[in-house]
């Protein structure tokens, strides 16, 4: 398991959310969330413009093993999504928190409860408890 | 915890991801089920596969007893260490498992029948047997690994003892060669070359790292169900149960039904199903644009009824994904999936996917 990103922020649905300097925030899933998955063998994402609703499904991230809905954690619109995806989903697995991004949102409400790494860290160390 | 195989400190040592499959602790995979599957494919990989059950059935009428218990006929092998696929079913002709029966005399066989089916199985097997002169012993003092890929024989025949290379290179498919304490069978669940090796469960670790050192790939249940589904091979409890008939799970070629006179366990019952004409069908579906089929997605045929996805997934040789379909009978080449609210277009194929590395369906 690598280290956590210390600028980024975590939620318990196993996303990370880093914000930009433009104001959008940019969202993938966690190391651990791909993992869990195994190799990533499709990814659905949202439209650019397509308006998205805090706790809602904005994307679909498929392996081998299971379908699994991304989650928004946040309420605004899509700017933009890393197409790539598309041809080589297993980026997602090779660099979740770089290469491996999905979407980008410019909020328009505050961002609901987030971790720190460290906060993100405890939390998946009391998952294996 | 769950049952363990004499292989499982080796798959941890190899960094294994762990899960549960039927009571037993097995490696979902080692790092990439993808890369374990293409492996299989294009080279070599081994398979821990010492959950299954070894049944050895021995005894003046052990023939019988197999004629009467399975619904493929026995009496079709002649040649020792020939084996054959066959289901045991019920009265109703539900299936209770699916097996490979070895033949070696007409009072030797060896049975291998599934992990997770083992206490049912015995116990019906057991059963069936009170009727004849016959022992059934189950040989949990067995470890088994299988080898496939198109160099898993050559590789693997390094690692058996020297005397036996040649013997166990120069088996036919669907052939068995007892070699001393080993087993050695041309068989497997993956659409390609290579064999299944049954071996004291004490050696088997040291046999596991043996194949490993040779070059062959550890691969674990992930790519071990990618590569069945591409190879069109049928999944117990998933594409088949006890409430459905070999008839409509695409393994009528199992059933033997000649000669008129041997009486088999659920023969009554399939003469009855096999002349309904409007019996599901069961076929291979190839999805048409991305996404991933999923077991149980429900099939749309338009105006003839539905049907639902008894296993799929995604196919890495095809980079596709495909399914095995439980579905109306007719003569129909297209149809719909529904997918988290949404139609997909499905083409009704003919399983296998994959025989051998390449595609047996057109992409």
């Amino acid at each position: 398991m690598t280290e956590l990103p210390g600028d980024l922020l975590f939620t318990s649905e196993h996303e990370w959310l880093r914000q930009e300097e433009d104001g959008t925030i940019t969202i993938g899933i966690t190391d651990h969330a791909q993992d869990a998955l195994g190799d990533l063998v499709y990814v659905e994402l949202p439209e650019v413009g397509q308006d998205v609703t805090s706790g809602g499904d904005m994307a679909v991230v498929e392996s081998v093993k299971a379908a699994s809905d991304v989650y928004s954690p946040v309420t605004g619109e899509v700017t933009a999504v890393n197409d790539v995806l598309a041809d080589t989903p297993e980026n997602i697995n090779s660099d979740p928190y770089g290469d491996g991004w999905i979407v980008r949102i410019r909020p328009s409400d505050d961002v609901a409860d987030t971790m720190t790494p460290m906060e993100y860290q405890e939390f998946l160390d009391g998952l294996e408890e | 915890m769950g049952k363990q195989t004499p292989l499982y400190d080796a798959h941890v040592d190899a960094g294994a991801r762990i899960v549960d499959f039927g009571g037993w602790d097995m490696p979902l995979h080692y790092g990439s089920q993808l890369e374990e599957h293409h492996s299989v494919r294009k080279h070599a990989g081994a398979f821990d596969v010492s959950h299954m059950t070894v049944i050895d059935v021995e005894g003046a009428q052990a023939c019988e007893f197999l004629r009467y218990l399975l619904a493929n006929d026995v009496a079709k092998l002649k040649v020792p260490g020939k084996a054959m696929y066959s289901c045991m079913l019920t009265p109703d002709g539900g299936v209770i498992d699916d097996l490979i029966v070895y033949f070696f005399e007409r009072t030797r066989y060896r049975v291998i029948v599934n992990a997770a089916t083992r206490e049912k199985d015995l116990a019906w097997i057991n059963d069936q047997a009170g009727k004849f002169s016959v022992a059934v012993n189950e040989r949990p003092d067995t470890a088994m690994i299988a080898v496939q890929g198109p160099q898993a024989r050559e590789l693997a025949a390094t690692v058996i003892p020297r005397q036996w290379r040649e013997a166990a290179l120069a088996l036919d498919p669907f052939m068995a060669l007892e070699a001393d304490e080993l087993f050695i069978a041309r068989t497997g669940y993956t659409g390609e070359d290579g064999w299944e090796v049954v071996l004291p469960a004490e050696q088997g670790a040291d046999y596991w790292q043996r194949f490993v050192a040779a070059g062959i790939r550890p691969c674990g249940l992930g790519a071990r169900d990618t590569l069945r589904l591409e190879a069109g091979m049928n999944l117990y409890g998933t594409d088949m149960d006890e409430t459905t008939s070999p008839l409509e799970s695409g393994l009528g070629w199992t059933i033997a039904w000649e000669p008129d006179d041997r009486d088999f366990i659920g023969k009554t019952a399939l003469i009855a199903m096999r002349a309904n004409k409007d019996r599901r069908k069961f076929c291979g579906l190839l999805l048409e644009g991305r996404g991933v089929l999923r077991n149980h997605v429900r099939v749309l045929v338009d105006g003839v009824g539905e049907g639902e996805v008894t296993s799929g997934g995604f196919a890495p040789t095809l980079e596709r994904s495909i399914a095995m379909a439980r579905v109306p009978a007719g003569d129909y080449q297209r149809a719909k999936v529904e997918m988290r609210g949404k139609l997909f277009d499905v083409r009704v194929v003919k399983p296998p996917f994959v025989r051998n590395g390449a595609a047996t369906i057109e992409i």
